[in-house]
């Protein structure tokens, strides 16, 4: 028994040395890259994070992710031979604080790009700052700003799709199997009003309506008040949800319902970070989700996605595999991998070497169209619109089943696709 | 929803608010009255409470009616054992002078925010209520059928929540009692009345503002412990009871205990009404307008005595 065992190992091992020999030359370019280089000084990406406010729960992800996204770049190599570090600044999750934030990176801290914000208001609140100090910036938030038109050349949204695809092409499904008079309940700023400014047109196209619009302060700590404005005639709940007190929204939106709830779509942002077998969640049983990227892993994971669940420290049940009540924010976060294995592609491909290149690296990045399904982009594969700045991708639709969420339906990246508003390649740098 | 059953639903959430405004009003209210300090770090008190109360609960664990009440016992002793030091390390050095315990007050409230921010984190925590059931209210509506009753979308209360009401009320008796009835209660009504002839007559009273000041804040962890598990403990919470109670404070007058509790009556329940029939917005803008009215109208509060 043991000596099959230590044939097994050395087998492997051999296998891992002869791999590790194929991989050389591989590497080799990269080693003579380094050589080349005119510094090896590191890269430095200024990361804007909600440590602190009513974002910290995804910050607290984004920055572990981030930190698992930029070891393995390392481990690789770097980019152009160079290490690559992450400036860290909190900026509470508020926008004056976010644009002082992005001051600091380009003139203290010197950063090469800034890098990772997700609130949207703190996206709106940073993006002119950042193209005033021509700092490329970015973001990793879902708004529609980017492809709106309303920021600038410098703003890049290429690892997440904008709410306005995503709710596009998930409205056919809503309408087709949930219902064709809906309740919309979001937050009450640039985020939420992007749902329902672009579900309301989607589900309009699909020949249904929404019946009522319920908009929440994001910093709100009690909700029964808001429910009762949800008219009898409703058949489908739509709701998205931030802030700290998201769980608390969800078990009132159960408790009010009771044994007679309509049907319920949500946008997971609802319950990010949120364990689903919280005590109050029961009712959710049945209802469906919009996810980023699947929390559980799926029968038919992908190598990609094991990965990348390996790297940051997963368990199947989107947890931290040391504690497993903390509750990642899975459906959001892999856009901050995507968007630093982006940043180092278009990096090599316009040959960075300092602030001086930082034109050339946008340039490169609107080159960028096909991103294949890889360990670079563990969410599936996607397609980049250099002219808007945003990259459309595939969406999942979950239903909780037994206490987890299982796939019931992937969008198509067509599915999201919609007509361009803006052209920022012909803007002046 | 009918206006009937909106209605309804409306006054059950009016009636928490204004139960758990009225325990932390009339805290504020007392230091106040009592010692003539306006607490700014009043609603950090209250954020500390229902820290606490996660932290017991969650190092206790089990069933969660025993790490409720052991919150209930051990998170308002604690804070108001805090609160008293603070007096003791801040106020009392300060000779409780007005305006300089605005700003020293104004300093315990980042102090303890971002203590708070270090110790407890910047996430949201849930704490389990001890119970919970739902209780679907029924109405009655005139169809052709005739009288029928029936089971409104919404129409639900929840025993916890009606617990709340219960206990604030009985909290709310007792410290009425404690005011009215204990030597503990004539002596801090004697150092509200007149100070220095207060020390005359050999009444200890800085340690009756340490006192005070404890109890004011232990009030404040008591409401925070009873209504976190329909919240959650956050380490910004504690604005909005600060607000609200300064509001409560103004409309009921300075220092009157009954008139804290009607305005926090007369507060808590129109932000109900007004939250679910209109906006949450409009409720703060009406309540806002109201102190206005009243410091124009009746400086002294609707039930202030007027200035001495």
């Amino acid at each position: 028994m043991t000596s099959t065992k230590k044939t097994a190992i050395s087998r492997r091992s051999t296998l891992g040395l002869l791999g590790g020999a194929a991989l050389a030359p591989a590497v080799l370019p990269g080693l003579s890259g380094f050589a080349q280089a005119q510094s090896s000084a590191p890269i430095k990406i200024g990361f804007q994070l909600h440590r602190t406010g009513i974002g910290a729960a995804y910050g607290r992800w984004y920055e572990r992710t981030s930190n698992a996204a930029v070891a393995r770049i390392n481990e690789m190599g770097g980019i152009n031979g160079r290490p690559v570090e992450l400036v860290i600044e909190d900026d509470g999750t508020d926008p004056k604080r976010g644009a002082e934030v992005v001051e600091k990176f380009a003139t203290q801290h010197e950063c090469d790009i800034g890098f990772g914000t997700l609130f949207s208001h703190v996206v709106y609140g940073s993006a002119p700052r950042a193209g005033e100090l021509k700092l490329p910036y970015f973001v990793c938030s879902e708004g529609h700003h980017v492809a709106s038109g309303a920021l600038n050349r410098y703003v890049l949204q290429p690892g997440i799709t904008d709410v306005k695809s995503q709710v596009q092409a998930m409205a056919p499904f809503v309408a087709d199997n949930l219902g064709k008079k809906v309740t919309m309940i979001f937050p009450d700023f640039a985020f939420g009003h992007d749902h329902r400014d672009f579900f309301s047109e989607a589900i309009e196209a699909q020949g249904g309506e929404v019946v009522a619009k319920i908009a929440i302060p994001p910093t709100e700590t009690s909700f029964t008040k808001y429910f009762p404005q949800i008219p009898r005639e409703t058949e489908v709940i739509y709701h998205v949800m931030v802030g700290p007190a998201v769980l608390t929204f969800v078990k009132e939106m159960g408790e009010f319902f009771g044994p007679s709830r309509p049907e319920i779509f949500g946008f997971i942002d609802s319950l990010e970070a949120v364990d689903l077998s919280s005590p109050g969640l029961e009712f959710l049983e049945g209802t469906y989700f919009w996810e980023g990227n699947p929390r559980y892993a799926q029968a038919d994971q992908s190598d990609h996605d094991k990965a990348y669940r390996a790297a940051i420290g997963i368990d199947d049940n989107g947890a931290s595999l040391t504690d497993s009540a903390d509750v990642s924010t899975y459906a959001h976060m892999f856009s901050c991998w995507e968007t630093l294995n982006v940043i180092k592609r278009g990096m090599e491909t316009a040959g960075y070497q300092g602030p001086a290149d930082r034109v050339k690296l946008i340039e490169a990045i609107e080159d960028m169209t096909d991103m294949a399904h890889s360990d670079d982009h563990p969410q599936g594969a996607k397609l980049f619109n250099g002219k808007t700045h945003q990259v459309f991708g595939h969406q999942y639709i979950s239903q909780v089943e037994e206490g987890r969420l299982n796939v019931k339906h992937t969008t198509a990246i067509e599915d999201g696709f919609y007509e361009d508003e803006v052209d920022y390649t012909a803007q002046s740098f | 929803m009918e206006f009937g059953p909106h209605l309804m639903l409306a006054a059950l959430e009016g009636a928490i608010t204004a139960a758990i405004l009225a325990l932390t009003a009339v805290g504020l209210s007392l230091t106040f009255g009592v010692m003539r300090v306006v607490n700014v770090a009043h609603g950090e008190f209250f954020m500390l409470g229902a820290v606490a109360a996660w932290f017991i609960s969650t190092t206790i664990g089990g069933h969660p009616a025993w790490g409720f009440i052991a919150a209930v016992v051990l998170a308002p002793l604690i804070i108001g054992l805090l609160a008293a030091s603070a007096d003791w390390l801040v106020l009392k050095r300060l000779d409780y002078d007005p305006e300089r315990t605005i700003v020293a007050t104004i300093g315990l409230l980042y102090i303890i925010q971002q203590g708070a921010l270090i110790g407890f984190g910047p996430n949201a925590q849930p704490v389990e209520p001890p119970f919970s059931h739902r209780i679907a209210l029924p109405w009655f509506e005139w169809t052709e059928a005739g009288f029928e009753m029936y089971y409104p979308w919404g129409l639900s209360t929840n025993s916890y929540k009606l617990f709340i009401i219960f206990a604030a009320a009985m909290l709310l008796l007792g410290l009425w009692l404690i005011m009215t009835r204990t030597k503990v209660g004539l002596v801090m009504r004697a150092t509200q009345q007149d100070r220095d002839m207060a020390t005359a007559f050999g009444i200890p009273v800085e340690r009756i503002y340490a006192l005070t000041f404890g109890l004011g804040a232990a009030l404040a962890a008591l409401g925070a412990v009873l209504i976190v598990p329909v919240q959650q403990a956050y380490y910004l919470m504690g604005h909005d009871p600060l607000l609200l109670s300064f509001i409560v404070v103004i409309i009921g007058g300075l220092g009157s205990l009954r008139g804290t509790v009607l305005a926090a009556l007369l507060i808590g329940m129109s932000d109900g009404i007004i939250s679910v029939f209109f906006s949450p917005t409009l409720a703060k803008i009406i309540a806002t307008l109201l102190v206005a009215m009243v410091l124009v109208f009746r400086p002294q509060g609707l039930f202030g005595k007027g200035v001495h």
